[in-house]
This record gives C-alpha cells, structure tokens and sequence, in this order.
C-alpha cells in the first residue's frame, strides 16, 4: 500500500550506528574484567540491538547477521551468565571494527561482502559454545491445515480489556481470514445492576470457513492466547469453497541505493542539519560581512557630524553582522572530543604492540572547532601520538631504570585561547636529545651552532627530510614526518610548536584558528591589485637598504636581515602585472614564514590588517600556483590571498646561508 | 483525532515509523526513551503508544507498565516492537500490560496493517 | 494525459539540439550558443589579474559573492583588437556545473531556430575550430555559427578547469 522507500531513512541509520560503534568502543575501552558494571554493558548491548534492529529493517543483512551473534554474546554477559574475559572485551572491540566495514560498504551501496566478517564471526560462536547456537533457529514446519475451516471457541478472561485487547478487534480480524459464522455466549453475562464496564464477560464460537493454517488463526489470537480460553478445531463439515486468502503481509520493500538527501533528524533539543545548508549560510553571511565593509568604507568620506546618525546605524551593523558571523560560526563547531575519542583505542593497540605502558590522559575534549579543522588536524594528531608512543615513551623496564613510573602518560589537552584553539601532545618521555640534534643538523649541511636556544634547535625536527633519517629517531625521541606534520597545520594557518627537556618528556602545541573559512590577513598593494598574505605567515615588514640587498650568481636576489639572507621575490613579477619594477630599497619588503622557511616578498605598499571570507577560486577556475584561494575586498573586487608554503617551497632552499 | 506516539532510541526506526504512520494519515509524537514518553503521556492522552523494548534511562517494559497505571491509559493500545520473538520478552510485556507486539524487522506496510488492526 | 505523452514525443526527436540561442558577434562572424547555457549579460567590470594564465584569461571577478574567470573570446581567437569601454559585454554562462564570463565583441538578440534550418556544419574555417560547431542556422540574410559552448569551455586549451576535472580532451 504505502510504498514507502526505505532508502530515505538509510542516512539516518547510518548516522546513528557511526555512533552507537564510538559509544561502543569508549565503554568498551573503559571495561576491565573486574570493573564491568551493569549499565556499561548494557549500554553497549543496546547500541548493538539498535544496529541489527536498523540493519534488519533497511535491508543490510551482512550487518544483521553479523550484529545477532555479537548482541547474543553481549546479552550474556549482560545477564551474568557468561563472566566478562579480557578476550571478550578484545573481540568485542575487533567487532566494532568489522561492523565499521560492513557499514562503509553498505553506505557506499556495495553488495555486502560476507568474507569481511566471516572470520570474527566463527571466534564469536565459539565463544558462545559451537556453531549450533547461531543457526538453531528453525521454524517448526507449519503442517496444520484444514481445507473446510476452523472451528474456535473463544472465552477471554474478564481482564482482558485491560491489556488494551478488544475481542471485536480480534473478529474482525478473524473475518479477513475467510467467512465467519460468529455466535456469542451469554452465560456469564449478569445482571446489569451487578455489570462492571470495565470487565468482559463475553465468549464467542466462530466457525472459519477458510483454508487455512492453525498458526494463522492463532495468529489473530497471538496477542490475547494468556488471556483467554481458547480452542481451535478443524471444520469437519465441508462448506461453500472459501475464498482465496488476502495477502495481507506484502513483501518486504527492496532497499534502494543508499545516498539519498539526509532527512533533518528532530531530537530533543537538537536537529541535524545537512552541512551544505551551513556552508551556504556561511557564505551568505560572508556577503553580509563584505556589504558591511563596503558601506563603511563608502561612509568613510562622509563628515562623521553631520551624518552622525548613519554612522550610529553603521556601528550597530558592524556589530550586528559580527555578531552573525560568530553565531553562524558557532554552528559549524564540533567538540574536538570526534577526534580525540580515537586515541584510547589507538593509544591502547600501540602501547601493546610495543610492550610499553601507556596511560591517555585527556582534556578539554568538549572545546569546539570548526568542522572542517577537526577534520584535517586528525591525521597530524595521530602522527603526534604515535610519535610519542613509539619514540618518546620509553619501555618500562627503561623508565624503572630511570627511576620513572613505569606506566608512561600522555596528555591530550584542547582549549580556546584569544581567538584560537589550542591542541597539545605531550608525553613524559625521554624527550629531544639536543646534541644529536644538532650533529645531525650539521651533517646534513644546515646551518646550526652551538649558541642557537633549545627552541630552535627543537624547530629543526620539522626541517623538510630531517627527521626522516632512520637513525635519527630513536635517538631524538621524534619518528618520521615530523615536517609533514608542520605542513599540515600550517596549511590551516596554525603555528607548531616544541618544547622538551631531556629525560621529562616533551610537548608539541597546536595554535590554529577558529575556523577556515575566515582568514586574518594582511593587505598588500601591488601597483593596483591587493593580495592578502596570511597573518600568521608574516614575520615582519621593513623598508630594507640598498646595502642589503644583494645579487647573488646562484640564487638571484638575496636581502640581509638579521644575520640571515633570505631570497627576494619580487610579487610583481611573480604575478606577473604590469609597471615597472621598483628597486627593493625603494620598495616594502614583507618577510614572510612557512614550513621553517623563510622568505622576502617584494611589494608596492602595505595596506592594512583585516579579516577575509576565504573563497574559493577552484569552483569556477581552477588551482593557481602560489595562491590559495580569493576574497572579496570591501570595494567589491576580488584580492588574490597568497599561498605562502607554495611560494617559499618554490624560491627558497632550507635555512641556507 | 487524537495522536499516536512512537518510542525508540534509535533515530532511524523512529523515523520509519513516524514517517509512515503520517503518510498512512496519522498525528504522530515522537519520543527516544521511556522516560520522555510518559513525560509526553502524562501531558496529552495518546491513542496508541508503540515502544521500542530496549532504550536507554527508561525500558519498554517499565513504560508499558507505567503507562498502564494512569487512568488515561486503562485500555489504550500499547504495542511494544520487539527483536526478541522469544516467548519470555512477550510475556514479560504482555505481563506489564501491553496489548500486543510487532516483530522487528518489519517494513512500513506490516506496520500499518498491525495499526490499522488495533486502532482501524 | 495523452498530450503530454505526445508532446514528449515530439520534442524527443530534437533532442540534443537546442532551439534557442543568443547571438554574439565575434570580428565578422556571428554566433549562436544555447540560450539555457546563458545565466546573465553584464558589462564589463574591473578583473582581478590571475597569475600563471594565458592572456585571453583576463582574470576574475566578484559576481554577487561567487569568483568568477573571465575569457576575452577576442584574444582566444586573435580577432581584432580587444578594447574594454562601457560598451564591452560579457556572457555570463553555466557550463559543466561552473560560472565563467566570456567577453565578445557584442550581443545581438534571441533567435529561434527550427530543426530545418539548422544545416550541418561544413569542414570551413571559422576562427572557432569546427570540432566545437554543431551547425549552421540560417535565417532570412543571417548565418549563425552554432557552437557547443559547453565542450569549447571544458577543452584543455581554454585552461579553465585542472587537468583531472576536464571533461573532454
């Protein structure tokens, strides 16, 4: 009748089984064999149920079947018949992984691959004693059946109303079966004076001429077979030929392809929205940013008395929109906990793996960030983690010797400072090890010395290929990729950085802003095009002396500043624009930063700081090199914002002299 | 016509069952636990409830059992979804008071026909 | 019910081929490309220069929020001298999902077009290359070179999109 599509509801099943599995995995995570309290495991035994209930309903049948042997074991341990092993908790954890993959392959509308979970599910049977226990669920074969129809004698007790039931309702239900001859039974009904409206006290004879099954017709009586007296015989004597049997249950609706829109999920308190919706409020609230820019640019010529009361209106708008701007802002955020939620489970495998003693200790989860920075700081966090596990945690026969705890802790805090979130990794390792720092600095031919501060030499980790030499790893307490990692947040217009002392550990903070789709930037001028440099990246700015600069044979040209030659870009000519090329002493020198590298932009005049709408130049265009996306200036035109990383990996060589 | 209220932690089987009983025509409330569900009850007399067994702060059972203790909710249909089609869950919800069960999994049209049996 | 049916039919066997079109002048030639594929004509407005480009991309622009290239079709296809004064139009179109603005010498009506006048385009040298001319209209003294505006703005050479996004080589 309905036809209702199931697939509509595929993303919300989806949705809230991604985060049954984390709820799952962090109790889990928390369960000992002798810390396992009720609601825990109870609270894991729903998420399960909910996930085959869905997945039985919206057609996954590889995650329903996979779900029923896991719920069976969590129901026992549940009901205390089975106590609670460290080989459980372990092979639960592996289902969760499992029932990970077999939704992503579900989500992704692949045929459900049976091999994914073919292996865990023989260790769940046999932990539930033999593989009889998962497949012993046959129906008994369905033989009664009678060709001239039923025979039932119907007595409900008097309570029955008060279940809810109505024997009329059970009749009519009954005649859908097939023509009812129905004669009801007076006997117990008394006097109306001694009647109580509440009890029943009718029966009934039904003669069903239809043919039927037995398990049909007690079927309709399924609900009430407690409450009643009931028999059901055959029909012996032949009556007219009974009527095809409606079919009342219709088959169950094929799921389509999953992807279709997410529906708005209403909750207490709280809806999903689709992130498209956000985005697009983002930008619109964008727009209104720079309309309020333009105005009070336009406004800026006018005489501050005589139109004090538009200026009054302005101010009020500025603080409006910015206010606008948080709040729209704000919806975007997610608690940084989606990311740091991962790291007891990994924390747990690793410091398994490598026979350590590794105690997570984490803080400020509930502190928020905006979607899309959540989603790119993950990977560099767990290269942090992991980095800390294997290299700077010693093992714990070498903290005992080092008259250490032997269980080493690793700190995962998060919180907003000024505008920015703060991420830090520490651990209570064997930390940096300056000296082989900075031979092996010196070995491959950077510029090191022994008066340089513990800082730098620690920046020195994140050197492009530095901290890829094998040898070095163990000995600095850092792994590999350590510069991958500082690209990766700088990227994001965040800063990293180290502090570290031998022997106590070390700790790695993030500094990133709110939100990537805003961008606190300088405004430059060339001739009459404006660029916007990334504040972050801008170190200073100077007006340097012809005695400065310099011509250099190999690398062009080159500006002293500080003991440091840095080469010289001149943004004109990089760009390509026309007018002529100024000398540099009679220029504006912008020294900017990124990837530990640095590097002079040549430029025509700074204009100012100011926040910028990051847009996209790839929606309509495509990647330039050097640029990492526009903006819309207060005027109305487009400003080009420049991608320092791209720009310094172009012209500058490591930290040369 | 008074409303139905649907009772399940989980969102996508509250969904499908909200979703269909409106477009078989029906008002329907919506709550994720037992708890919030009488809080709903006690408020506006439902006239059908269909509950979920296994959620979260409070069960299925106990929500019928409650339920059946308001004098607005005597003879009310309560109709409890169930994966356990093992005799012990009915009886314990039939022994709580609750009309009667339907079976997960089930599709839109089983539901409706199993609503349009207690109510139609 | 049945009309509708019909109706389907009918426009089924012109499917493909549009049957309105803006006109533009291009140095001595005039054409055609589908009005669907056209979201707006403005005039010219300050662009943003974009370095690494060639130079018929004169840059981007700001339309309503959104950055938008801009193509001066006069240097894509060395036809006279490209001027920029108030009189300069640019077609804004929708092509492959994106937003480009495309400058022309000028825009000149709407023109319907039936399937009979549309003749298939002949091996002749137009300044735009005939792997993008899907015919010839011809109406009353008028010949339109119709053009696929959508596989002309998508092609490696207009050096609109990246290299894995192209949709045709």
């Amino acid at each position: 009748m309905s036809g209702i599509d199931l697939a509509r509801f595929h993303q919300t099943f989806f949705d809230e089984s991604a985060e049954g599995l984390d709820a799952m995995e962090a109790s889990l995570l928390k369960l000992t064999p002798d810390s396992a309290d009720a609601e825990t495991i109870n609270g894991i035994f729903r998420a399960a149920h909910s996930i085959k209930g869905g997945a039985a309903t919206f057609g996954f049948a590889a995650v329903a079947d996979f779900t029923h042997l896991l719920e069976t074991l969590l129901d026992r341990l549940r009901a205390g018949t089975r106590a609670i092993t460290p080989a459980d908790i372990d092979v639960l954890l592996r289902s969760v992984d499992v029932l990970r993959s077999l939704l992503d392959f579900a989500r992704a509308g692949r045929v459900d691959d049976a091999t994914l979970a073919e292996g865990l599910s023989a260790e769940l049977r046999a932990l539930l004693d033999g593989p009889a226990s998962a497949a012993a669920e046959k129906t008994a074969p369905r033989a009664d059946r009678s060709a001239a129809g039923w025979k039932i004698h119907f007595a409900p007790h008097a309570g029955l109303f008060a279940s809810g039931n109505d024997p009329l309702r059970i009749l009519r239900e009954l005649q859908r079966l097939g023509e009812c001859r129905v004669v009801a039974t007076l006997d117990t009904l008394p006097a109306l004076d001694d009647l109580v409206a509440e009890t029943c006290y009718l029966a009934w004879d039904i003669e069903l001429r239809a043919a039927c099954d037995r398990d049909d017709v007690a079927e309709v009586f399924a609900w009430v077979e407690d409450e009643c007296a009931l028999a059901i015989e055959p029909l012996t004597t032949a009556g007219p030929v009974p009527a095809p049997l409606p079919a009342n249950v219709a088959q169950a609706a094929l799921p389509a392809n999953a992807g279709t829109a997410a529906p708005v999920r209403v909750d207490s308190g709280s809806i999903r929205v689709a992130t498209e919706k956000i985005d697009n409020l983002v930008n619109l609230v964008g727009e209104l940013v720079i309309t309020q820019a333009m105005l009070q640019q336009l406004a800026g010529s006018l005489d501050p008395v005589q139109h004090e009361r538009l200026f009054t209106g302005l101010s009020q708008l500025e603080r409006n929109t910015r206010s606008i701007q948080e709040a729209v802002m704000a919806t975007r955020m997610l608690p940084v906990d989606f990311v740091f939620s991962r790291f007891p489970r990994m924390v747990r495998d690793l410091a398994g793996k490598l026979g350590k003693q590794v105690r997570l200790v984490t803080s400020g989860e509930q502190t928020e960030i905006d979607k899309g920075v959540i989603e790119r700081i993950s990977d560099p966090l767990t290269h942090l983690v992991r980095n800390a596990i294997d290299h700077g945690i010693e093992t714990p026969e070498a903290r005992a010797e080092a008259g250490k705890e032997t269980t080493g802790t690793m700190r995962l805090s998060a919180s907003h400072q000024g505008g920015h979130i703060v991420v830090e990794v520490a651990d209570d390792g064997r930390g940096l090890d300056r000296a082989r720092i900075l031979a092996k600095a010196a070995e491959r031919g950077l510029s090191v010395s022994e008066s340089m501060t513990d800082a730098e030499v620690w920046q020195l980790i994140f050197a492009p290929g530095f901290s890829t030499a094998a040898a070095l790893t163990d000995v600095s307490g850092r792994g590999v990729g350590m510069d991958v990692v500082k690209k990766n947040i700088e990227a994001l217009n965040g800063v990293v950085e180290v502090a570290s002392e031998t022997g106590r550990g070390m700790r790695v903070t993030i500094r990133l802003p709110l939100t990537l789709a805003i961008l606190d930037g300088m405004s430059v001028a060339v001739g009459d095009q404006v660029f916007i440099l990334p504040l972050g990246a801008v170190v200073e700015s100077l007006q340097p002396l012809p005695e400065q600069v310099k011509r250099m044979a190999q690398q062009g040209t080159v500006v002293r500043v500080r003991n440091e030659y840095l080469p010289l870009v001149d943004l004109r000519e990089w760009f390509g624009l026309p007018g002529t090329k100024a000398a540099p002493h009679e220029s504006i020198v912008v020294i900017v930063e990124a990837e530990s590298r640095k590097l002079a932009l040549q430029i025509d005049d700074l204009v100012g700081q100011q926040q910028v709408v990051i847009k996209s130049l790839e929606a309509n265009y495509r990647r330039v090199r050097g640029v990492s996306g526009a903006t819309i200036l207060g005027d109305g035109r487009v400003a080009l914002i420049v991608d320092v990383s791209a720009v310094v990996r172009l012209f500058s060589q490591p930290l040369a002299a | 016509m008074s409303r139905i209220l649907a009772v399940d932690d989980s969102n996508s089987m509250r969904e499908m069952v909200a979703f269909t009983l409106r477009s078989a025509g029906f008002d329907v409330a919506e709550a994720p636990d037992g708890a919030e569900a009488l809080e709903l009850a006690r408020k506006e007399k439902f006239r059908l409830v269909l509950c979920d067994v296994n959620m979260p702060r409070m069960d299925g059972i106990s929500l019928v059992k409650a339920l059946r203790e308001l004098p607005d909710y005597k003879f009310t249909p309560l109709l409890m979804l169930t994966t356990e089609s093992g005799p012990e869950k009915k009886q314990e919800g039939r022994a709580a008071g609750a009309t009667g069960w339907l079976v997960k999994p089930f599709n839109p049209e089983q539901l409706i026909s199993t609503i349009n049996k207690v109510i139609g | 019910m049945s009309t509708a049916t019909t109706e389907n039919t009918e426009s089924g066997s012109t499917v493909g081929m549009p049957n309105e079109f803006l006109t533009f002048t291009l140095g001595d030639e005039e054409y055609g490309v589908d009005i669907l594929k056209v979201q707006e004509i403005r005039g010219y407005d300050t662009v943003t220069k974009i370095p690494d480009a060639p130079d018929f991309i004169k840059g981007v622009i700001n339309l309503r929020g959104t950055i938008v290239p801009v193509i001066d079709m006069r240097l894509k296809f060395r036809l006279g001298r490209a001027e920029y004064n108030e009189f300069t139009v640019m077609i804004i179109l929708n092509v492959a999902r994106r937003v480009v603005g495309m400058v022309v010498d000028g825009v000149s009506d709407v023109m319907q077009l039936t399937p009979e006048q549309i003749r298939p385009a002949p091996e002749f040298g137009s300044a735009v290359n005939a792997r993008y001319i899907t015919g010839l209209g011809a109406l009353d003294e008028r010949m339109l070179i119709l053009v696929d505006i959508e596989k002309l703005m998508t092609a490696a050479d207009m050096a609109l999109m990246d290299a894995g996004s192209q949709a045709l080589q």
